[in-house]
């Protein structure tokens, strides 16, 4: 079930693209996902009434973005680069660290649901590279001993 | 005509603002392509369909281009067969299936598969990749559509059919780049009434026929027969195909003007009782209390004595084909003979037979109907009485830029993405006056939801604002005028407005006030197009021949019944003796005195004329065990053989009857051969011929003898092209899939060659009958005016015996507007006593909110009704189950 806040910002954004409805179907998928972390079946189905569009429809939207999950994340997502630049410069050392010290493999979530890993395409940030995105925040110029630094930091 | 220059030879084609693909294809090149559809153009997502352009005669090197997606041209250059090009499309087959499985041979597409087909077209023919391949979960969609995803190619036509065209909202694309997935949210009965075209739209084995795969044989396999759909009065195209004395399924065949490239589910999947168990397959004759199989010579003795006593009547049936039905008149005479219709019922035909006269506007076809630009729709719920007229309304009404339109908007004309998007799903005017809700609800302009006398007044009111002489209604309500206003504003300033009315609601107010509507348009200049709504296959036909009505011919005290499954046994309670000439063992053939076994549409051939006025032949497509017989074959032996095959009765039928003349021309006849040979139902390589048969003897039967057409029981026979109305299976050498038919069509699109559009009623400009304004209705305190209510999957009796649409058949209902549902204090779910005349029936309630005040919608085939409706009925709450 939304909640009575969920539903008054997915009307905003309704009313943002003048009524369009389907139009507004990316921003009531990230309201959802803000409070919840991901979009289950459940929630898409409520964003689907809510917008008058069947659950196909928006899942049709949803599953196409990879930044809309439609599975259980841990409580912090750490998307890695896999693009050109930083798979020159180490993301190999990275993925193959992320896996040995904190036990992540790429599309998975740890079972103390801490950490979710997902691979990225380019950040933006390849003169930094390697680099990746931790909830929303960009690290670049990363190393074995500053990927540990960082994560340490997110309980 | 432009000239095109294709590998350095110059070529005519035809068409302006065509793609380069279809131009290519109509020449009768061989350029492969999955994306691309006929009827649903181009977005160019596949690549498959690559050439090479040349800007001009010094331009060596050229460049590759989407023949799709390009718009072909005057003096253009193209190559075909440059290697560079050829290669190019190889290398796009390779990586198209890369993830395809390597199973052909167990695949229920194989044989008829494009992906197939293509594969060999360009040469693919080693696989490089060595790796996983991409796995997906398959779904289950239901008892009609089999999925399995492995096989796609993401070429996108399936949700450009079921989304796009048809309006489904339950089938989608998930995913993207190399994951995407063509299915549902979740498991579940897809909803869209046109489903079953996923399979011939999907050009590999993700959606296949579900039923066949019960009962599968390869294409190759198949007897086939051209037919025509029994199951409404549409009367779409149908390849029924057979094997060892059973129908397996039933396909699409391509009929430009009536059914284009898709039929309905109804049609697709309704055909299964022709295998019931509840066949009649040997004459059955009642000895003492019981019914006991009896030879032909003794059931027809029988029928002979039995028709000597007393009085006779012959009841004919809309369901029948136009030659039984002249059949059973020449037994009984003409005014012995009976349609098969209560009078009521066939009053409304008679009515839409005399509006199709009053027309002056030559009858649309199918793509015109999907071309008019308003639409207003009297009475009819067309998802469920005519499903294809449906699909093409859909058509209709959504906005598709022209030629020249599309050139100011800077897109081309069959760039189906573009246009969707310049649109942004603009549609045309189209008004509903109906009596419920119906599923073209969320495209419609303007709606009005009434019984079918104010639905009458409406149209009146708007045929008296487009012509002033017309009787005006003078005490219409507020909102009704303003959206006769609206109406008549729409219909007047379209170019090609479309009026459509039908049967269903029952009212002969409704037929009359389409016909002044009609007429007033025309006196307003428009040139209206009109498209008429009969109930069943050959409505028409009987409407045509004529006869005494059911209840008169019920006081007969013999009756001789054609197809009694249409009748119910307290219709003929009065006859002494029965007679019935049935496929299926009936309540009424129970206790009849004999049952001949009669051939379904499968296993007989005759005409039918359909909704449109057009006389359609169907063919028979194999021969069933035991001694069925067509009808009209029982009868002649009953008459002593006046008819030595199907032509000599239509000879008779043209003379007798001039009206049905043109009939003859819907086919060619019986001695009508191809290249000196007549032409096979089988492909040349159907297997197992001299095995089949072995377990009773070694011998190779000879194959039956077929006197009433060209077609033969055989696999041997002409091996060209017939023409349109004998193509048995849509095949050309290296198109096994049903993509052939761009090899069968004049052009691509265009109508199959050597077509013929046979019409015996036409629009003569007669005087539309008078139409009486209908005084306003007014609801009674006791009764309600009950409705029919139709369903693709209930209302047609036939295609309740196929197990799939039984199970997706609603159970029978009496729906209510909320406010008459509280005024006679009953809740959903409870049951209601509805008194029709002498009948009390018990049914569910549904409260709704579409239903007019002051009525209610019985869902019509799913119980037993004594009278036509609409009529009045007494409702009571608080009945028991
Ligand atoms: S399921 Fe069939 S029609 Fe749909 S994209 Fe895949 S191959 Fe094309
Ligand atoms: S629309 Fe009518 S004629 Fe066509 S396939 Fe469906 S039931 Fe048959
Ligand atoms: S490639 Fe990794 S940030 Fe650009
Ligand atoms: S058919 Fe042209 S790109 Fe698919």
């Amino acid at each position: 079930m939304l909640t009575e806040q969920e539903r008054h910002e997915i009307d905003e954004e309704v009313a943002a693209v003048r009524g369009h409805a389907r139009a507004a179907v990316v921003e009531a998928l990230k309201v959802v996902q803000r409070r919840r972390g991901w979009v289950s079946d459940d929630d898409l189905r409520d964003v689907a009434a809510c917008l008058g569009m069947t659950p196909a429809e928006v899942d049709a939207v949803a599953t196409f973005y990879n930044k809309i999950f439609r599975r259980r994340v841990g409580r912090h997502v750490l998307l890695i680069c896999d693009s050109v630049s930083c798979w020159i410069v180490g993301y190999h050392a990275l993925l193959e660290h992320l896996r040995a010290r904190w036990g992540l493999e790429l599309g998975a979530t740890t079972a103390d649901d801490r950490f979710t890993l997902l691979p990225v395409a380019c950040l933006g940030l390849c003169e930094q590279a390697p680099a990746m995105l931790l909830d929303g925040e960009l690290y670049g110029n990363l190393t074995p001993a500053r990927l540990d630094a960082i994560l340490a930091t997110h309980e | 005509m432009p000239a095109i220059i294709i590998d350095g030879k110059e070529y005519r084609y035809e068409g302006e603002g065509r793609n380069l693909l279809e131009v290519c294809l109509s020449l009768g090149f061989a350029v492969p392509y999955f994306c691309w559809h006929p009827a649903m153009h181009a977005v160019g997502a596949c690549r498959q369909c690559a050439v090479k352009v040349f800007t001009d005669e010094t331009d060596t090197r050229g460049k590759i281009v989407m023949s799709c997606m390009t718009a072909a041209a005057d003096g253009m250059r193209v190559a075909i067969h440059d290697p560079e090009v050829a290669d190019f499309r190889a290398r796009v087959i390779e990586w198209l299936m890369v993830n395809h499985p390597h199973d052909c041979a167990v695949c229920d597409e194989g044989g008829e598969c494009h992906l197939q087909d293509m594969t060999v077209m360009t040469g693919h023919v080693s696989r490089r990749y060595r790796f996983d391949k991409r796995t997906y979960r398959n779904q289950e969609l239901g008892p009609f559509v089999h999925h399995e995803m492995n096989r796609c190619i993401q070429c996108y036509r399936c949700v450009r059919f079921y989304r796009d065209y048809a309006g489904g909202r339950d089938l989608e694309v998930f995913g993207a780049h190399d994951h995407v997935y063509f299915g549902r949210f979740a498991d579940g009965v897809l909803e869209s009434p046109f489903s079953g075209n996923l399979v011939e739209v999907c050009p590999t084995g993700v959606f296949t026929d579900k039923v066949f795969k019960e009962q599968y044989a390869r294409k190759w396999d198949l007897a086939t027969a051209p037919s025509v759909c029994t199951l409404c009065g549409h009367g779409c195209n149908i390849l029924p195909g057979a094997r060892d004395g059973t129908l397996r399924r039933v396909r699409n065949r391509y009929h430009h003007a009536v059914n284009g490239y898709f039929i309905c589910d109804r049609g697709r999947y309704g055909f299964q009782f022709v295998n019931s168990e509840f066949r009649v397959r040997t004459p059955l004759l009642r000895d003492g209390g019981t019914l006991r199989a009896a030879s032909a010579d003794e059931a027809l003795a029988r029928v002979r004595t039995v028709l000597a006593e007393g009085t006779v009547a012959g009841i004919g049936s809309p369901r029948a084909s136009v030659e039984a039905n002249y059949a059973l008149r020449a037994l009984v005479g003409a005014e012995r003979f009976c349609h098969g219709l209560p009078e009521k019922e066939f009053t409304l035909l008679e009515a839409l037979v005399a509006l199709m006269r009053s027309a002056r506007t030559p009858f649309p076809t199918l793509p015109e109907v999907e071309r008019a630009d308003a639409v207003i729709i009297l009475g009819e719920d067309l998802a469920n009485t005519a499903p294809r007229l449906e699909l093409a309304l859909r058509q209709a009404a959504r906005i598709v830029p022209d030629e020249l339109e599309a050139a100011a908007l800077g897109v081309l004309p069959f760039d189906d993405a573009a246009l969707r998007a310049a649109t942004q799903g603009g549609t045309h005017p189209l008004f509903l006056a109906v009596t419920g809700a119906t599923s073209l609800d969320a495209m419609a302009t303007a709606r009005c939801r009434a019984v079918p006398d104010e639905l009458a007044r409406l149209a009146l009111a708007v045929a008296h604002r487009l012509d002033p002489s017309a009787p005006a209604v003078t005490d219409l309500g507020a909102d009704a005028a303003a959206l006769a206003d609206r109406i008549a504003d729409a219909l007047r300033t379209a170019k090609r407005p479309l009026l459509i009315c039908g049967a269903s609601a029952g009212s002969p107010a409704l037929i009359a006030a389409a016909g002044q509507l009609l007429r007033a348009l025309d006196t307003a200049g428009t040139a209206p197009m009109l498209r008429v709504v009969a109930p069943a296959c050959d409505s028409m036909g009987v409407a045509l021949l004529g006869g005494i009505s059911l209840e008169e011919a019920a006081r007969a005290d013999t009756l001789i019944i054609l197809d009694s499954e249409q009748l119910s046994a307290a219709q003929v309670a009065g006859a002494t003796h029965i007679i019935c000439l049935d496929s299926l063992l009936t309540e009424i053939g129970e206790r009849a005195e004999v049952v001949l076994p009669a051939a379904t549409f499968a296993e007989s051939g005759g005409t039918l004329v359909n909704s449109d006025g057009l006389a359609q032949r169907f063919f028979q497509v194999f021969v069933p065990e035991g001694d069925i017989r067509e009808s009209w074959r029982w009868i002649a032996e009953i008459l002593g053989q006046p008819w030595a095959n199907l032509d000599a009765l239509l000879a008779e039928i043209a003379a007798e009857l001039p009206v049905f003349a043109p009939m003859r021309e819907a086919a060619p006849p019986a001695d009508y051969r191809l290249d000196g040979q007549k032409i096979p139902r089988q492909s040349p390589r159907c297997s197992g011929r001299t095995a089949m048969t072995a377990h009773v003897s070694v011998h190779e039967p000879v194959p039956p003898d077929d006197p009433d057409s060209p077609l033969a029981f055989s696999m041997e026979g002409a091996s060209g092209q017939p023409p349109a109305p004998l193509v048995p299976r849509f095949w050309a050498p290296g198109w096994n899939s049903v993509q052939a038919v761009n090899t069968f069509q004049e052009e691509v699109g265009g109508p199959l060659r050597e077509g013929v559009l046979c019409r015996v009623i036409v629009p003569a400009g007669s005087a539309p009958p008078a139409a009486p304004v209908p005084p306003a209705f007014v609801p009674r305190e006791d009764a309600l005016l009950i409705l029919p209510a139709y369903h693709l999957f209930g209302s047609e009796p036939l295609s309740l015996l196929t197990p799939g649409i039984a199970a997706l058949a609603p159970a029978p209902y009496l729906a209510l507007h909320p406010a008459d549902a509280a005024r006679l204090g009953v809740t959903v779910g409870s049951m209601v006593t509805v008194t029709l005349g002498e009948t009390a029936l018990t049914l569910p309630v549904v409260p709704r909110e579409d239903v007019p005040r002051g009525a209610g919608l019985l869902s019509v085939g799913l119980v037993e009704t004594p009278d036509a409706l609409p009529a009045w009925g007494a409702v009571r709450g608080g009945a028991h189950a």
